[in-house]
């Protein structure tokens, strides 16, 4: 079997609560004083009820620094959320390596797009399809936040905006990785789902904006100094054999990481966080499993 | 890189089923394209634009064992992947090399978004029957979905996929690419990506789209929609035609087939991509990203540009799309190269765009008829001697197809006729540096 052997370079993460790495690392790791006043969706998922459980005082979603201040405000979540996380774990990244921002790779992930677009487009073709917004017909297009993103930064790499169900993160991790060692390159994935709006039909609709990023480059990815931090290095492998979904250890993040396909990305991100070794597993299809080793590289 | 077998492929379109009939419709310039008929989700709104519509959808629901999935979009995958034999070219290769070896990569822009349209079509007129009965009382938004189309699976981008996964039987890698006009051609450089790596034998690549509420009033709300058959390349185009259409193409290593195969199959050579890194809905002026795409998929192919015999353009028939990638294919390529949009055909089949242009791009290098544009007849005066509106007999042996997506996002690959067609290209684009 080949396995494919990446750093994680950088982390962004973002939900109600956890506004960026430092807190959400914090809350992973279990640090008492992180999560004490802050309030993530503690409730199991209802089918009904959507937004219940999000703190009204918190924002509901972040402001992306990287837009102009015009646009801000305008920006749907999913792309607040997509471009905040991705900033901050290219930031990390490039404090410490050598990362080519104009010809970055990257990988947005995204079970949904934005549902409150969906619900806006899905609502107004039912009514009136005459008034339909040509800006919300734009920001529907599931590659909305690769774009804003590529012109944001003036990135020209490759972007790509995949989906694929309840195993939309695996899907984006593998191909992340697998571009970033068939390239050799340095690539940036971002998982980001929105939370349920409307009357879409969906099984367990999404509770919580979540969204998170990772630089991922080939190992011996060039850095810019002797002194830079000690990196996680990750082994990924295709296995045949059915698994679940993974939880986080941690059991007040369990209801956040069932929130939506993206927020399984928490099992994962729980070890980066943690910089303990572990090996974590996420179904890939019904017969197989992504397999992922995380361990603390020198 | 590697050059990659393409095994077997088939293209659905408004031109017909299967390839004879895309075939036969390129070499006789018979266009597929209608005046809008498509009136089941237009809410009794006239939209005066021609389409690219897939016939007989209508009448073809799914067999009763997939009943729960009935839609649109399914039926059209569904009656692509059983012509040319493609099913059961895709179910040899995963009981070949097992289930988890091969892996399902489609691309599409909306999925089944129709039937998730019609779901709130039908609330709204349960509402609307509501408020009838009730007064001013309006209608709940909480609450049940409307009675049908209403099974979960239907409502995601990634509904189709898992569709076509179970029925060729995969359990390898699984994703949809949804990159708006480049998804279905960016399924190939993720193909080449995960079989470089060794992580799957073989990859039934996709792309599907079907009509829907969604694109025709969102494009008609950008100004994009044209009222006459769509005419690429000519001074007096307007605008685009929405098409709908599903493509399919199984990829195998050159070294896993046998002798005869390796030696006759169409290759892929090359891929590109790249952003704009510019405007949401307007290509950069120069065709950066552009320019970038095509000269990637050209370095990974080992190919001058001088040996671009045919190049299928993303020519969409937008003022702009069309000025901007005239002029870079002026620049990079020789007055040899013969390049067209099949637009004209298909009308714009979006996210399916990118593969069954590239499957248009198959059948000049099986056919040895490289197609011009339909409706055109007058050239854009940017257009250099490469873009071409009559069909031409030119036996080319290297092809590329281009996609240049929404937000900036390209897409080029690049095929070969077949092995040979591929080293004669080699050396001679290596005597030439």
């Amino acid at each position: 079997m080949t396995a494919l052997r990446v750093d994680v370079l950088g982390i962004g993460a973002w939900a109600a609560g956890f506004e960026g790495w430092p807190a959400m690392r914090a809350a992973l790791r279990g640090d008492a004083s992180s999560s004490a006043a802050s309030s993530p969706p503690s409730s199991p998922p209802s089918s009904t009820s959507c937004s219940a459980s999000i703190d009204t005082r918190r924002p509901s979603h972040p402001s992306p620094a990287l837009l102009p201040a015009t646009e801000r405000r305008r920006a749907p979540e999913s792309v607040a959320v997509a471009l905040e996380v991705a900033r901050e774990a290219v930031g990390m990244a490039s404090a410490t390596h050598a990362i080519e921002a104009s010809s970055l790779a990257s990988v947005f992930a995204s079970a949904y797009g934005d549902l409150a677009i969906v619900d806006y487009l899905c609502a107004t073709l039912a009514t009136d399809p005459m008034l339909l917004s040509p800006t919300r017909f734009h920001h529907s297009v599931h590659n909305a936040a690769a774009a804003y993103w590529s012109i944001a930064t003036h990135d020209t790499g490759p972007a790509s905006a995949i989906a694929a169900g309840d195993a939309t993160f695996a899907a984006g991790l593998l191909e992340a990785a697998t571009q970033a060692c068939a390239e050799n390159r340095a690539v940036l994935l971002v998982a980001f789902d929105t939370p349920a709006v409307g009357s879409l039909p969906m099984d367990e609709p999404n509770t919580a904006l979540f969204g998170m990023a990772m630089v991922l480059a080939p190992t011996k990815h060039p850095v810019k100094s002797a002194l830079a931090a000690p990196t996680i290095a990750l082994t990924i492998e295709i296995r045949d054999g059915a698994t679940s979904l993974p939880f986080p250890k941690i059991a007040s993040l369990h209801a956040l990481s069932a929130s939506s396909p993206s927020a399984r990305a928490l099992a994962l991100i729980e070890a980066l966080a943690s910089e303990r070794d572990a090996r974590i597993e996420y179904p890939l299809s019904a017969a197989s499993t992504l397999a992922i080793d995380a361990r603390r590289a020198g | 890189m590697t050059p990659l077998a393409i095994t077997a492929y088939t293209a659905t379109t408004a031109t017909g089923t299967g390839n004879a009939a895309l075939e036969d419709a390129l070499v006789s310039r018979r266009s597929g394209l209608v005046f809008n008929d498509y009136t089941d989700a237009l809410m009794g709104v006239s939209l005066p634009t021609w389409i690219g519509r897939v016939a007989k959808i209508e009448d073809a629901p799914l067999p009763d064992s997939y009943a729960a999935l009935d839609c649109r979009n399914h039926r059209l995958a569904w009656l692509a992947i059983h012509q040319d034999d493609f099913i059961v070219a895709a179910r040899a290769a995963v009981a070949r090399y097992g289930s988890t070896r091969v892996a399902v990569l489609l691309g599409t822009s909306t999925s089944t978004i129709a039937a998730s349209e019609a779901a709130y079509r039908e609330r709204a007129a349960e509402s609307d029957r509501y408020r009838g009965r009730d007064g001013e009382r309006d209608g709940e938004r909480d609450g049940e979905s409307p009675a049908a189309p209403r099974h979960a699976d239907l409502h995601h981008l990634h509904a189709t996929t898992s569709f076509v996964r179970d029925l060729v039987g995969a359990r390898g890698p699984c994703a949809t690419v949804s990159t708006a006009c480049s998804s279905s051609a960016k399924v190939f450089a993720q193909a080449a990506r995960l079989m470089a790596m060794g992580l799957v034998d073989a990859a039934i690549v996709a792309g599907v789209d079907s009509l829907a509420a969604s694109t025709l009033f969102g494009f008609r709300s950008l100004g994009l929609v044209s009222e006459h058959p769509c005419r690429p390349f000519d001074v007096r185009r307007d605008g685009i035609n929405i098409g709908e259409a599903a493509g399919f193409a199984l990829i195998e290593r050159v070294d896993r087939v046998a002798d005869e195969v390796a030696n006759s199959a169409p290759l892929l050579i090359g891929y590109g991509e790249s952003s704009d890194a510019f405007h949401m809905s307007s290509p950069h002026p120069e065709g950066l990203g552009a320019r970038l795409a095509i000269q990637t998929a050209l370095d990974r192919a080992g190919i001058a540009a001088s040996r671009v015999d045919y190049i299928n353009l993303h020519g969409t028939a937008t003022l702009k799309n069309d000025a901007v990638e005239a002029a870079l294919v002026a620049q990079i390529f020789p007055a040899s190269t013969h390049a067209s949009s099949t637009k004209g055909w298909t009308g714009h089949t979006l996210g399916a765009a990118g593969i069954v242009e590239a499957i248009v791009a198959l059948v000049a290098l099986r056919t040895g008829i490289a197609p011009g544009c339909l409706h055109a007849e007058q050239r854009d005066p940017v257009c250099g001697p490469q873009i071409r509106f009559d069909n031409q007999a030119c036996e080319p042996g290297i092809a590329l197809s281009n996609a240049f997506a929404f937000g900036g996002n390209n897409c080029v690959l690049a095929f070969a006729r077949d092995a040979k067609a591929l080293r004669a290209a080699r050396e001679r684009s290596n005597a030439a540096r």
